[in-house]
């Protein structure tokens, strides 16, 4: 084991608890809305934010632990940091810049500047060397800060919404140079995102973190194919519903009891996608156990197909094509009835199982 | 063909009381230019008073700047950098000297420097370092006037500039040293000079503080602005010469800084 990040950080009101265990060569995605306290945690980790309580250990030297009066300072740590906007520094050239960290640890000017020259072939900048931060690309200072950053051979990398600053158009090749560059990195690699493709395309894990704490972890497939909170299920695009089971009848919150094939019993989560479910203009009569008349709150068109979120004894979001839209007539405040067979409900026991407990 | 721009014209009783207001501030310049007998300048200037003025003046000021950057720095880096309590007053006290009567300036410094100082005389009985009526005391008045205008502009550039960059140059493994010397420095670099300027020609246009502490000893204490106004009793193309150097170095600052400093003071 690489990293194991017993972290407790206390910010005015906000409390982040966390348990974070990285091996080496692994790459965990952390994922969570904007104020979750990701980019608290990789501060923790580089020594940025000395902790509150738990402890930081890599490769079992203990790098951060108020109970035992211990902190190693940022620049002790074998710890290198991409940042969002990759704070390359403006007034040195891209070689100097990846040269500074070797510089820093003691490398000698000439070492330093050869094996920053090498990293930058490496990323294929060999002809922006001697360029300023300000006249490289996003995506190429990107590559320069990702350099500067395994250029120190850090036993731990930690990449902050490393796509944020780029161009959307960009953002899918840099993602996959990106896991080639990682794929060589021996170390523990952290990377911080609110974007899923992120996730999905460079971890290996991924854990979830909302307010604070982890609500759930898992491989990709897994996180997934059963989301444990509203915020997974959204990002996923996925209806997340909650009730309780007994057999094959789910009684939701609020009352509603939906059919399902599998039988489960208890607290239960039902994942249903939405081109599952199918709408109508008036009751409709056939094979799928389950309808209810909503009301459509939104309708949001994405090239041909058409998402249409329901207010109802049910919040969900249906998905149908454009034709379709147009054919049923539906617009904001339309009444509709929705169906969805009970072989497409996903269900699950609604335990922690996935999800760390809270130390 | 372009369309002609069209605008309202401005309020004329506003540009009248404004174009006053700069012929006010530009009359009295133009007509030192005026003045001037640029025949007998370089003659003026030779005068042995004149160029013992000009030297001190010279050396005075250079050691002023020099020692406000050493001790000024490390301030306005802590003012902007470290949060203690009692930041806001020690601020306070750093900038006063700005607006204070350097008279006043000076009448303080007697008080705390001077022979019978409670600073003052340990320096004396001890070590015997005398300020009063020593070059020594000019470097020490131009410095406690002129310091402030180096806190403020490199507190101003150090506020305003990314802390991030320095962690970044912690993660990547540089200690506070090098941190400070190869991201700070040359990321305030534009503000330091600039401060370092206008802190120089403060100093080299001080004159209040340096007559009350140091006295007027030719070629001791008598800096440019004190041998103006001497001069300007007895022989008074020498003392419109050596206001025109100092006119001179002014416009040379200004010009050097453009709008520069100006930024680098409202951060």
């Amino acid at each position: 084991m690489s990293l194991d990040a017993e972290v407790c950080v206390t910010i005015g009101s906000f409390v982040e608890r966390l348990h974070l265990e990285v091996e080496d060569g692994e790459v965990v995605a952390v994922l969570g809305p904007n104020g979750s306290g990701k980019s608290t945690l990789l501060r923790a980790l580089a020594g940025l934010r000395p902790l509150s309580a738990g402890r930081i250990r890599l490769d079992g030297v203990v790098l951060d632990d108020p109970g035992a009066g211990v902190l190693v300072p940022p620049e002790s740590r074998s710890c290198a940091m991409l940042f969002q906007d990759y704070l390359l520094f403006p007034h040195l050239t891209a070689v100097a810049n990846v040269a500074f960290g070797l510089r820093s640890r003691g490398a000698s000017k000439a070492d330093a500047h050869r094996l920053a020259l090498e990293w930058l072939e490496r990323m294929d900048l060999a002809d922006k060397a001697q360029s300023k931060p300000g006249e490289l690309s996003g995506g190429q200072a990107q590559r320069v800060a990702l350099a500067r950053a395994l250029a120190t051979d850090p036993r731990l990398l930690l990449l902050d919404e490393p796509m944020a600053a780029l161009d959307a158009g960009v953002r899918g090749s840099m993602r996959h140079r990106l896991r080639g560059h990682l794929g060589g990195y021996a170390g523990s690699c952290v990377l911080v995102t609110h974007d899923p493709l992120d996730a999905a395309a460079i971890a290996d894990r991924l854990v979830i973190l909302e307010a604070g704490s982890v609500v759930q972890q898992g491989s990709f497939e897994e996180v997934t194919a059963h989301p444990r909170t509203q915020y997974v299920a959204e990002l996923m695009g996925l209806n997340l519903l909650r009730g309780r089971a007994s057999g094959t009848s789910l009684v939701l919150d609020d009352g509603t009891t939906l059919v399902t094939a599998s039988p489960a019993n208890g607290e239960t989560l039902a994942v249903i996608a939405p081109r599952d479910i199918a709408l109508y203009r008036v009751s409709p009569s056939g094979s799928p156990r389950n309808t209810w008349s909503a009301r459509v709150a939104e309708v949001h068109l994405m090239g041909d197909r058409a998402r249409v979120v329901l207010d109802g004894p049910i919040r969900a979001t249906a998905e149908i094509t454009a034709v379709a839209l147009v054919e049923l007539g539906l617009s904001d405040g339309s009444p509709v009835w929705a169906s969805v067979k009970a072989t497409q409900i996903d269900v699950y026991a609604a335990d922690s199982r996935g999800t760390t407990p809270i130390p | 063909m372009t369309a002609p721009t069209r605008r309202r014209p401005p309020p004329a009783a506003v540009v009248a009381v404004a174009a006053v207001a700069a012929a006010f501030l530009a009359v009295p310049v133009v007509g030192l230019v005026a003045k001037t007998s640029w025949s007998t300048l370089w003659s003026d200037l030779s005068n042995p008073v004149a160029v013992d003025a000009l030297r001190l003046s010279l050396i005075c000021s250079l050691w002023a700047t020099a020692l406000s950057l050493a001790f000024g720095v490390p301030l306005a880096w802590v003012l902007a950098r470290i949060d203690f309590p009692g930041r806001n007053l020690v601020r306070a006290m750093t900038i006063l000297p700005m607006v204070l009567p350097p008279v006043v300036g000076g009448v303080a410094l007697l008080l705390a420097f001077g022979r019978d100082g409670f600073l003052g005389r340990p320096l004396y009985d001890w070590f015997g370092i005398q300020f009063t009526f020593s070059t020594a005391g000019a470097v020490l008045a131009e410095t406690f006037v002129a310091m402030p205008f180096l806190i403020i502009t490199v507190e101003a550039a150090l506020r305003s500039m990314d802390g991030r960059y320095e962690e970044a140059a912690a993660n990547l493994g540089a200690r506070r040293w090098t941190t400070f010397r190869r991201v700070t420095l040359p990321m305030i670099g534009p503000s330091l000079v600039a401060g370092a300027a206008l802190t120089w020609a403060r100093a080299l246009g001080e004159f209040g503080a340096t007559i009350t502490f140091a006295g007027d000893i030719p070629g001791r204490t008598q800096t440019v602005p004190l041998a103006v106004y001497l001069a300007l009793q007895d022989n008074e193309p020498v003392a419109i010469a050596l206001s025109l150097a100092l006119l001179a170095v002014c416009i040379v600052v200004l010009v050097s800084l453009r709008g520069r400093w100006v930024g680098a003071i409202t951060p």
